[in-house]
């Protein structure tokens, strides 16, 4: 658990997403090989975003409820993301920013995994 | 010229009342109110800690200051809540805010006071020459006990500056005053403090507050006239209000930082909210005594100069909207925002 979560502290922590120089696509999370350009792919690494909108999303009310949102970013990023908010407070195109929260904890002696969520804008 | 830079802040949206605990420990809401001068405190929500918090914090220094964050050679949080007892805050929020891996870090520990101690180090490493910009936090989700007096004031919050040089806020001068004081302490693997009740005030807080004050400005020549504010910390609001008076300082010059009132105490995070608020009107040339305390016991004193930099700089939003942006929870909620009911 500990190597796997890790791994990906980078890209959880901050937007940290691809860009592709050819056909200008960005991704995240982020990608070595541009799925567009293929072999033509000029890909780096680039911090994207801290704001955007909700252009979709979906409740999870196994146990505590959650919110799951399509977010795309001011740059068209589409990423999907937890939104920590009442999940009363959620709908379609409202503006949303990146917010640095606590993912879980792998027990009580385990580590504990941060991460991006959103957050109302406002 | 070695001083504030930039400076950023974070406080949860969620609060409770003084009513709604007293309700459920069966005592009077208008008594404590009166007696602490406190009437909500601040609550962290479910995924928030104290590292989420200084991250937050640093965030909005950053942004308002613009600065490259692999620039920043030290990050010191300060907390009396760091989520693990060994595992330092300060890595994590070095890796949140892009601070790459060359920069001096740990966490800092004194009880209320463990911010302060991080911006005197940070300074010392600034005017060294040892670093270019240092990031001191002070964080907190201070834990009461269920029914202790502490239940009413514990919140959460955190405040975030980075010192260097071509400041907005110079650091004209710092003092600190420690003494081996146990007013309040937390023995190890225990999950709440303990304290000495009247014991807290006046060897403790008064004490290292008042001489800490005396000794910055008998040191470094400042009379309370020739401070436009003060920010005393706030464990409560009667006691720096107290000691404001004890020093000579008149209520318009504190009122502006006395934050505790509306979101409680927030432990390394009090002053520095406090300070925060303060920078948030303060005009070039004004003066302000910061003097935090931390159980232990010791306080840091600083006079802090604004700068005409700060006139070129955002300090939007301010700490008294955020106070405003608020969500009201009850007792049964409250438990749960502190992990002291678990499904």
């Amino acid at each position: 658990m500990v190597p796997r979560f890790w791994r990906k502290i980078k890209y959880r922590y901050d937007l940290k997403g691809s860009y592709c120089e050819n056909c200008g696509n960005y991704h995240y999370p982020p990608r070595n090989f541009c799925p567009v350009c293929r072999r033509r792919g000029r890909v780096k690494e680039v911090r994207l975003p801290d704001e955007g909108r909700v252009l979709s999303y979906t409740i999870i009310r196994e146990g505590e409820p959650c919110v799951v949102a399509l977010i795309e970013l001011d740059n068209g990023t589409r990423i999907i993301s937890q939104l920590s908010c009442d999940p009363s407070e959620v709908e379609t195109g409202m503006r949303v920013r990146k917010a640095f929260r606590r993912y879980g904890e792998d027990g009580e002696e385990g580590i504990i995994n941060y991460g991006t969520k959103f957050v109302p804008a406002n | 010229m070695t001083g504030i830079v930039s400076y950023g802040s974070y406080i949860p949206k969620f609060r409770i009342r003084v009513e709604e605990i007293a309700r459920v420990w069966g005592e009077d809401a208008e008594k404590i109110k009166g007696g602490l001068g406190v009437y909500e405190k601040s609550v962290p929500g479910m995924d928030e800690d104290a590292a989420t918090i200084a991250v937050e914090a640093a965030r909005e220094a950053i942004s308002r200051s613009k600065i490259d964050p692999s620039e920043i050679g030290a990050v010191f949080v300060g907390s009396e809540s760091h989520p693990y007892a060994v595992k330092p805050t300060a890595t994590i929020v070095g890796e949140a805010i892009g601070a790459g891996n060359d920069y001096f870090s740990a966490d800092l520990e004194f009880a209320c006071k463990a911010g302060t101690a991080g911006m005197q180090i940070c300074y010392a490493m600034v005017k060294s020459g040892m670093i270019k910009y240092g990031l001191a936090i002070g964080a907190d989700t201070s834990q009461a006990r269920p029914g202790d007096a502490l239940e009413y004031a514990a919140a959460a919050g955190g405040a975030a500056f980075i010192i260097g040089n071509d400041p907005i806020a110079e650091i004209e001068a710092t003092y600190s005053y420690t003494s081996d004081t146990p007013d309040f302490w937390r023995r190890d693997l225990q999950p709440y403090p303990s304290h000495g009740g009247r014991f807290t005030g006046l060897p403790a807080y008064f004490r290292h507050v008042i001489s800490a004050a005396k000794g910055l400005m008998e040191k470094h020549e400042f009379k309370p006239e020739d401070f436009d504010y003060a920010v005393f910390h706030m464990p409560n609001a009667k006691f720096p209000i107290r000691a404001a008076k004890m020093l000579g300082f008149s209520i318009e010059q504190i009122n502006q930082g006395l934050v505790v009132r509306a979101i409680g105490n927030t432990y390394s995070g009090s002053s520095l909210l406090g300070l925060c608020a303060t920078l948030d009107i303060a005009e070039p040339d004004e003066r302000i005594l910061l003097v935090s305390f931390g159980s232990g016991a010791g306080s840091d004193a600083f006079a802090i100069r604004v700068t005409d930099r700060i006139e070129n700089y955002s300090r939007e939003p301010a700490v008294w909207d955020k106070i405003e942006r608020k969500v009201y929870v009850d007792y049964a909620i409250y438990l749960k925002h502190r992990r002291k009911i678990k499904a």
